[in-house]
């Protein structure tokens, strides 16, 4: 008897279970620990596209010079950089063409930047969207970096028309497998310009203070790259390993040395930046979908 | 009938007042609680959501322990004043925002309609925006193809489906943004006022649409709306909320009735005449039910009236609405119209008057009672006192038309004394 009744119960838990399982969607208090709804993400992936699309044909609507904006910032940023700091200042570039040197520095770096920015406002730029419909919110940020991936994608173009220009004039070139590391660069300073974003905009749904910190923590974290100068330009210098603990360091080091076979970049250096870009993703996605479920009552 | 939508406990706190000064002491506090295994300090501080009274805390419950269940296509109206906490109950479900407390399980896909036009860019056209707008929604892009026509031609706009949204007139504007919501393939559908807008044709269609959508396809609908005729039109059952707290669930009817109890309870007290419409040159003060209360259908009625000031019997209009507790007029009369009885003749002035009427031919049920004083006539400018909601009227049935059979309780109307004669 006390055998069945317990039966019973277990019947009964059994049933509670599978009528648990039969809900497509819980809302709750506190998320699972660790609750990224991929599956979910994927199932937006047009909406993702439509955001990127839109993105591209906001951004030029009353514009005269429209897509070409994207080639003419990073010639003249590059004009720029070679006049301040390889004449005035004087500064080696490993044996590579000064001009390509400073334009593959811009180029990766104008991404990653790019990335960190637009993806850092994503809570609060969207509130107005955000509070009226629910969606994966990681669709805006993945939005972001894939529109300005093709941003990159035409300066990169840029960057291979000049290569290519300097070689027919005679210049030293490189083709071989280490070109096969570019992609891999480039996904790398995505990841990190993502999660280094996301974390941002977590904090600043609460904190406002973060959004003017954002603002010349870039600038200043551009100098604390090798961007304008080669890694082994310091190398002679007591604070040469600060910048090397720089996790961006070995990415645009890597970059350049993917492209021209200069400098002296090492792959382990990488392995460095990898395990470094791959907890701050952990951490800003941990972070974002915390945020992303009550942001609407503090933003 | 399966339950498709099943809240339970659930709860919604918000902290008042401005979101960063001492938020962070409060975080780092709750942070502090939380490391040492306690509860969350400022759960318990918090208050019953009642915005007239001014609170100790800093922290209400928007909603608090909300329980119900939902059926596949039922369409459930929500309502409840402003700030009873329907909108935050629809953030909720809508996924916009999490609880504090309680959970929701949801069975099959949801599409919220919180406001119309989300995510809709005034550069984009009509075409590209009702893609975005669906894609926001939730619908892939191939399903918006394939419902492309449909949309376009319930919307209305064939002509300006190439122009940017920015021209679009703002009825236009909303059309369109429901047309998106209405042809989603979601299970239950969240719409939350946008009836307000569009016109009256627009409007029967909308509503056409959800009722179709719930009859026909068996989806489920949840209903906001200060709108109570087209809640009790649309809508098989109701919730009423008050103060974040749900209380009523069930018919139509009886959650419109207590919504209407706590508007006019709120509105009009008869003693306090400084929030009333009117001039105020004379208010009402107070009104008696001389004859039996509840009144039986048939028999008379006698209410005594009492003024703030007396007037002159000459000047006075008064004038008297029975309505049912929409608000809908049933019947009215006024006295330019009716005999007048000028009692105690050596005196030109009065503060007291009785009305009286006879055979009150109403069906069993409550009524609202609309008192209104004129001076001199019933212009706008010379209407001196407007109090909606002066009584409640009870009618209960009898034999009225001695067939000895009973009366159908239901819809309060007038009613005739009449028979049939089958041949």
């Amino acid at each position: 008897m006390g055998q069945n009744q317990h039966q019973q119960i277990n019947m009964q838990q059994k049933e509670n279970m599978s009528n648990e399982k039969q809900w497509d969607l819980i809302i709750e208090p506190k998320p699972k620990l660790f609750q990224l709804n991929l599956k979910e993400v994927w199932r937006y992936r047009d909406l993702m596209l439509l955001f990127v699309k839109r993105d591209f044909v906001a951004q030029y609507k009353q514009t005269i010079l429209g897509p070409l904006w994207h080639i003419i910032q990073p010639i003249f940023t590059t004009l720029v950089f070679l006049l301040v700091f390889g004449k005035i200042a004087n500064i080696p570039t490993d044996g590579i063409t000064p001009i390509l040197f400073f334009m593959s520095g811009v180029t990766i770096w104008t991404y990653f930047s790019a990335c960190l920015t637009a993806t850092s406002t994503t809570f609060i730029a969207n509130a107005s969207i955000f509070g009226k419909v629910y969606f994966p919110r990681l669709v805006i940020p993945l939005s972001t970096v894939i529109s300005n991936l093709i941003k990159f994608g035409i300066q990169l173009l840029l960057l291979i028309v000049a290569i290519v220009w300097y070689a027919i004039k005679g210049e030293d070139y490189y083709f071989g497998w280490h070109l096969l590391l570019v992609p891999v660069l480039v996904v790398m300073m995505a990841i990190l310009g993502l999660g280094l974003g996301i974390i941002i905009s977590s904090l600043t749904t609460k904190y406002r203070d973060f959004t003017v910190l954002i603002g010349f923590a870039v600038q200043l974290l551009m100098y604390a790259s090798p961007v304008a100068y080669p890694l082994s330009f310091l190398h002679t210098k007591s604070y040469a390993k600060w910048i090397a603990w720089n996790p961006l360091s070995p990415i645009l080091e890597g970059f350049r040395f993917a492209l021209f076979h200069k400098g002296n970049f090492m792959y382990h250096d990488l392995i460095y930046s990898g395990v470094f870009i791959a907890i701050i993703m952990v951490l800003g996605l941990w972070m974002f979908s915390k945020v992303e479920r009550t942001f609407m009552d503090t933003v | 009938m399966s339950t498709v939508i099943k809240v339970e406990n659930l709860g919604k706190q918000y902290r008042l007042g401005s979101v960063s000064t001492g938020s962070l002491s409060h975080d780092i506090n709750r942070s502090w609680h939380k490391l040492l295994g306690k509860a969350d300090p400022y759960l318990k501080l918090s208050e019953v959501n009642d915005r007239t009274s001014k609170g100790n805390s800093d922290y209400v419950w928007a909603i608090q322990d909300i329980n119900f269940d939902v059926e596949r296509g039922e369409v459930l109206g929500i309502i409840g004043r402003n700030g009873a906490g329907k909108s935050t109950l629809l953030k909720i479900l809508s996924r916009t925002t999490a609880p504090t407390k309680g959970a929701v399980k949801i069975k099959g896909r949801v599409a919220s309609l919180l406001e119309v036009g989300t995510g809709f860019h005034p550069e984009l056209s009509g075409r590209e925006n009702i893609f975005l707008n669906g894609a926001i929604l939730g619908m892939t892009k191939k399903e918006i193809s394939r419902k492309f026509d449909e949309i376009v031609d319930f919307a209305g706009v064939e002509r300006y489906i190439d122009t940017p949204v920015k021209r679009y007139s703002s009825g236009m504007y909303v059309r369109l943004a429901f047309a998106v919501a209405a042809h989603l393939e979601s299970e239950i559908l969240i719409v939350d006022e946008v009836l307000a807008v569009g016109d009256a044709a627009f409007q029967k269609k909308c509503m056409g649409k959800m009722s179709e959508m719930s009859k026909g396809e068996g989806r489920t609908v949840l209903f906001v709306s200060h709108n109570l005729p087209a809640v009790k039109r649309l809508c098989t059952k109701a919730l009423y909320l008050s103060n974040g707290q749900l209380h009523y669930n069930g018919t139509v009817a009886e959650a419109a009735s207590h919504y209407f109890k706590e508007v006019e309870y709120r509105s009009t007290l008869l003693s306090d005449f400084n929030k009333r419409e009117g001039n105020g040159k004379v208010r009402l003060t107070s009104i008696d039910i001389l004859s039996k209360h509840p009144v039986e259908m048939n028999q008379d009625l006698k209410l005594l009236l009492k003024l703030h000031q007396p007037i002159e019997k000459s000047r006075l209009i008064m004038s008297f609405t029975l309505r049912d507790f929409d608000h809908q007029m049933l019947s009215y009369f006024v006295s330019d119209e009716t005999q007048l009885i000028f009692e105690n003749k050596d005196q030109t002035l009065t503060d007291s008057v009785e009305i009286h009427i006879k055979n009150l031919n109403f069906r069993p049920g409550k009524y609202n009672v609309r008192i209104m004083l004129h001076d001199s006539d019933t212009t706008a400018e010379n209407t001196c006192d407007i109090v909606e909601s002066a009584m409640e009227l009870e009618v209960i049935g009898n034999d009225f038309f001695q067939s000895g059979k009973p009366l159908r309780l239901h819809d309060p109307t007038a009613i005739l004394n009449a028979y049939f004669v089958y041949k």
